[in-house]
């Protein structure tokens, strides 16, 4: 860190203010830039030991979300049912192969690098050591998770489920109920997991 | 202490990993290699050009159909505004109303708000900066909600088929839709909003050098 006048320096990543780091830190809650409001960082107990087991259950969740249906229909005996991967497939065979990877991107892609990136940096710092290739995966991390839309999916399925219950009968598949959960772990997670706390765990585990 | 922003003691903070540097001292990030810059490189040029390309496809995500289906009864065709009112009359009310916000509310006021934005930096307008610094990190927040329709038509594109009695396929509104959610997404990400405070900093200069 910088130092002015003998103190750790910081600054907002909205406002550009200058500010001194708190002494004495604190335990817990977060931090907000005094000027603009903006949330600096977030300190909470054992935060990376629980971001862990968020990141694996979300894997597993979005795992099981994607290998089963999301939704299926019971027209005249026929039933029918889809799953993510499958409505990516008939976006592409429809002629609109740049709205299918949009999906792909946003639903199974992205999650699944962010949740990959995180595991993949959180196992070896726990235990005290420097992942390997950790400036390039906390990149890949940053640049996922804005991507990441699950939450927006749940609500695109809801929809779609109510547009088609006047059509035929409608049965949520399981993967919806995997959306849904995957949907609140990763909410908790958002709001665990601190950059700033990733960074001060590198520097503090050995090469 | 008055408010000093980084920038005016000659640190920059680092856009990968948050650690305060001098770039006086080194153009890298000493803790993760990164390159360091005071701002967002050309942030208001590529945010403009996001911005502008939204706009010219908000049209036609709006007014081409985003579904077509083939019925017995014949050919529908679909616009995003006709899936709310379809919503709307078949009584969900509560769905209808999200739809249209974020369809149609979010994706137009976050145009309108991002140009607000980059005018009022561009002309260094002075008044008060926090409720401009507040409008964009609600931009950032509801952004990606738009792409809620794009969801709705893959599903139901997915589902009725062949076997039933109807069939649905995607129409071209839906490409168009999608392109404004990750323009305007990337539009976003692209301004910088420490340029609000800059500015307006360069402003209050500027009016004090006028009145001595």
């Amino acid at each position: 860190m910088a130092d002015i006048d003998g103190l750790s320096a910081t600054a907002c990543h909205e406002c550009d203010l200058l500010l001194h780091e708190l002494t004495p830190p604190i335990t817990a809650g977060a931090v907000s830039c005094p000027r603009c409001g903006a949330v600096l960082y977030r300190v909470s107990h054992d935060a990376l030991e629980r971001t862990l087991a968020l990141t694996c259950a979300a894997l597993v969740l979005l795992l099981v979300g994607n290998l089963f249906p999301i939704v299926g229909l019971n027209i005249q005996g026929h039933h029918v049912e889809t799953t993510v991967l499958g409505a990516a497939r008939q976006l592409w065979r429809d002629d609109m192969p740049l709205v299918a990877l949009v999906l792909l991107a946003t639903t199974v892609l992205m999650p699944l690098i962010e949740l990959s990136a995180l595991a993949w940096l959180l196992l070896p710092l726990r235990s005290g050591r420097r992942p390997p290739g950790f400036v390039m995966i906390f990149r890949a991390l940053q640049l996922a998770h804005p991507w990441a839309m699950v939450e927006v999916f749940i609500l695109g399925v809801l929809v779609s489920l109510v547009k088609l219950s006047h059509l035929a009968d409608v049965l949520p598949g399981p993967a919806i109920w995997c959306f849904g959960a995957l949907m609140l772990v990763l909410t908790v997670l958002s709001s665990l997991l601190d950059h700033r706390a990733l960074w001060q765990a590198w520097e503090a585990a050995q090469a | 202490m008055n408010a000093m922003s980084a920038r005016e003691q000659g640190f920059a903070l680092c856009e990968v990993c948050g650690r305060l540097g001098k770039i006086a001292e080194s153009e890298r990030c000493l803790r993760c290699g990164a390159r360091l810059h005071w701002r967002k490189p050309s942030s208001l040029q590529r945010s403009w050009a996001l911005l502008i390309a939204a706009y010219a496809l908000y049209l036609p995500a709006n007014l081409l159909p985003v579904m077509e289906t083939q019925s017995l009864f014949g050919v529908q065709s679909d616009t995003i505004m006709s899936g709310v009112a379809f919503l709307w009359h078949s009584g969900s009310w509560v769905l209808a109303l999200i739809v249209f916000s974020a369809s149609i509310v979010v994706p137009l006021l976050k145009l309108l708000s991002l140009t607000v934005l980059l005018i009022s930096v561009q002309r260094r307008r002075p008044g008060p900066r926090l409720p401009r610094a507040r409008l964009y990190r609600l931009l950032e927040l509801i952004g990606r909600w738009s792409m809620l329709d794009v969801y709705v038509v893959a599903i139901l594109v997915a589902l009725v088929q062949a076997q039933s009695l109807a069939t649905m396929a995607p129409g071209p509104g839906v490409l168009a839709f999608a392109a404004v959610v990750v323009l305007s997404m990337l539009a976003t990400m692209a301004f910088d909003p420490r340029l609000i405070w800059d500015r307006a900093g360069v402003q209050n200069e500027e009016i004090r050098r006028e009145s001595n």
